[in-house]
């Protein structure tokens, strides 16, 4: 290998690899779709929801490469399966809702363990668990790209109702707009990204990529719109870093893109000029200093 | 064209809890009615059925004549949420809130047209709030939020507007800003229907009174809910002045 430190070498050396190249092109596929998802996960609360659904499609997952049909399917039928469950077993029983969602995702995840364990040619099925992003073939990009443009078109054109959903259900209802088939879209649509991002992080920690780029777009901006541009492009940043990182250290590749991916958050959480830590104490060290200490009670009218 | 809201013999319970029974009233257009009620009297239940939130167990809603459903869908009913029903952190400006009004004027994608932005205007202008229109929603007083949501109803073009408590959390001078709005909005031919826990405003705000305990107990001019002895038959009779007055009336 060369020892040239030459940075743009660095970068350009990986991409004479095939196996690198469609690498990144899948990571950055997966991640502007988590990301751009992400941004109404954050908003709508929906953080263990988006847990919950990408464990629960292993065994989908698992069943559909058993019946050689494609991975989206069976991912689909088991992301629905564990949200009706979840829902059902909160509003029929005083189990709450946190817990439901513990019990179901778990029980979902543990199944896809077990098919794995007894189904041959186990080794394509562990990498569904922990990502596989240098093994990404021809086939699996295509289809990575096919569902990644479904589920952004349908993702932007829908915007507006899904932010309307969101901030005020109360409102969409007003309108006659029902949120009841909002709330299966942006579920449908966690399944979907679940399954495109499978190949880079793995199940285990989709819900990273799913969570973080919104988090951290809600702290740099108070316009949605912005956060639509925001979290996309920082999470690209943050995955491609940790891909390359992977390549230069020879580490796992699932494992730094969420490690790079949650420094970022942690750094704007930091710094961030409107939301972060340090620009709240400073806001906070003025406020106090201008508030007396005595105030004069209220009269009351 | 008048929308009137009405109810008939209208049930409502959660699980075993009821919350309105036999309910009948009938809320007319161009005027401004309130709906007082103390806690847990079924004020938000009843808004709630109005806009088919919830399904009664007995009896039935119309506004205007309509289904809630069919009001819904033809953008008839506006809703101005409790104060914590809202997630004052979102992402959103003063501005893009008041054009929620107008999805139900809009498109697929909802994407605004020249129409939509100036109608938009025009309720931030009504609302007083065009200076603050880019200001993120948290970032307003107690009242400017309220006058924000009622914006957003104006925007819609809503011909029944629903408010809960849209006084909770607003100083006088909101409050008179408010009320004055609320009384152009009905001067204009809408039916304002809102609860409020603000007896002292009520003859400024409104034009006719609910006293709402579960049931409808007195549905009359301000001035006849006002009454002692009928306010005393609403919130019971433990407060001291209630008290006092009522026994004079001869009702304890
Ligand atoms: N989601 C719910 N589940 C169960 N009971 C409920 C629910 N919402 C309201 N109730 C009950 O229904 C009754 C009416 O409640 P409602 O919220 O309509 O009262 P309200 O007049 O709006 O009170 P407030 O002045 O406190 O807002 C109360 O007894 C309340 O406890
Ligand atoms: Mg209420």
């Amino acid at each position: 290998m060369s020892a040239d430190p030459d940075l743009l070498d660095l970068i350009l050396e990986p991409l004479q690899y095939e196996f690198m190249v469609r690498a990144l092109v899948t990571t950055i596929i997966a991640a502007v779709l988590c990301a751009v998802l992400s941004c109404w996960l954050v908003l709508v609360g929906w953080s263990l929801m988006g847990d919950a659904v990408s464990h629960a499609v292993l065994p989908g997952v698992v069943i559909a490469y058993i019946a050689g049909i494609p991975f989206v399917i069976g991912a689909l039928g088991f992301g629905v399966l564990a949200v009706v469950a979840i829902g059902a077993i909160s509003a029929t029983s005083r189990v709450k809702e946190d817990a439901a969602i513990g019990i179901v995702f778990t029980t979902l995840f543990a199944l896809g363990l077990v098919l794995i364990s007894v189904t041959p040619s186990q080794t394509d099925l562990n990498h569904i668990i922990f990502g596989n992003i240098l093994g990404v073939s021809e086939t699996d990009l295509a289809q990575v790209a096919g569902l990644a443009a479904v589920g952004l078109v349908v993702l932007l054109l829908k915007r507006r109702d899904l932010t309307l959903y969101a901030f005020d259900p109360i409102h969409c209802h007003a309108l006659g707009i029902s949120t009841r088939r909002l709330r299966s879209l942006l579920l449908g649509m966690l399944a979907l990204t679940a399954v495109v991002s499978l190949q880079v992080v793995g199940v285990v920690l989709v819900v990273a990529m799913l969570i973080i780029p919104g988090a951290t777009a809600y702290l740099l901006t108070d316009r949605f719109r912005r956060m639509l541009l925001i979290a996309p492009v920082t999470s690209v940043a943050c995955s491609v870093a940790g891909i390359y990182l992977s390549y230069w250290i020879d580490a796992a590749s699932g494992g730094l893109v969420v490690v790079v991916q949650g420094s970022a958050f942690f750094l704007v959480y930091l710094l961030s000029p409107r939301h972060g830590l340090l620009a709240k104490w400073r806001s906070h060290g003025s406020e106090s200093r201008a508030i007396p200490s005595h105030s004069a009670p209220v009269t009351p009218p | 064209m008048i929308s009137a809201i009405e109810a008939h013999d209208l049930g409502v319970r959660y699980g075993a809890v009821p919350a309105l029974d036999g309910v009948t009233l009938r809320v007319d257009a161009g005027r401004v009615t309130a709906l007082i009620g103390m806690n847990g009297s079924g004020k938000s239940t009843l808004f709630k059925a109005i806009m088919g939130l919830v399904r009664p167990h007995s009896g039935e809603v119309r506004i205007g004549g309509l289904t809630p459903g069919a009001a819904r869908r033809r953008g008839l009913i506006s809703y101005v949420p409790q104060n914590e029903a809202v997630d004052w952190t979102f992402p959103t400006s003063v501005r893009d809130v008041v054009m929620l009004g107008r999805y139900g004027h809009q498109g697929f994608t909802r994407r605004p047209r020249r129409a939509d932005h100036a109608a938009v205007a025009d309720a931030l202008a009504q609302v007083e709030l065009t200076d603050l229109a880019d200001r993120q929603i948290g970032q307003l007083s107690g009242g400017q939020k309220k006058r924000a949501f009622v914006a957003r109803g104006i925007a819609q073009g809503a011909h029944v507007l629903l408010l809960d408590e849209p006084f909770a959390g607003v100083d006088k001078r909101s409050e008179a800003t408010i009320t004055r709005l609320l009384r152009e909005l009905a001067a204009d031919g809408r039916t304002i229907f809102t609860s409020t826990h603000d007896l002292h405003g009520l003859p400024q705000l409104a034009d006719e009174a609910v006293l709402l305990k579960g049931h409808v107990l007195l549905h009359g001019t301000v001035e006849d809910v006002l009454q002692p002895h009928q306010l005393a038959r609403a919130f019971g009779l433990e407060t001291h002045s209630l008290t006092a007055v009522a026994s004079l009336d001869g009702v304890a």
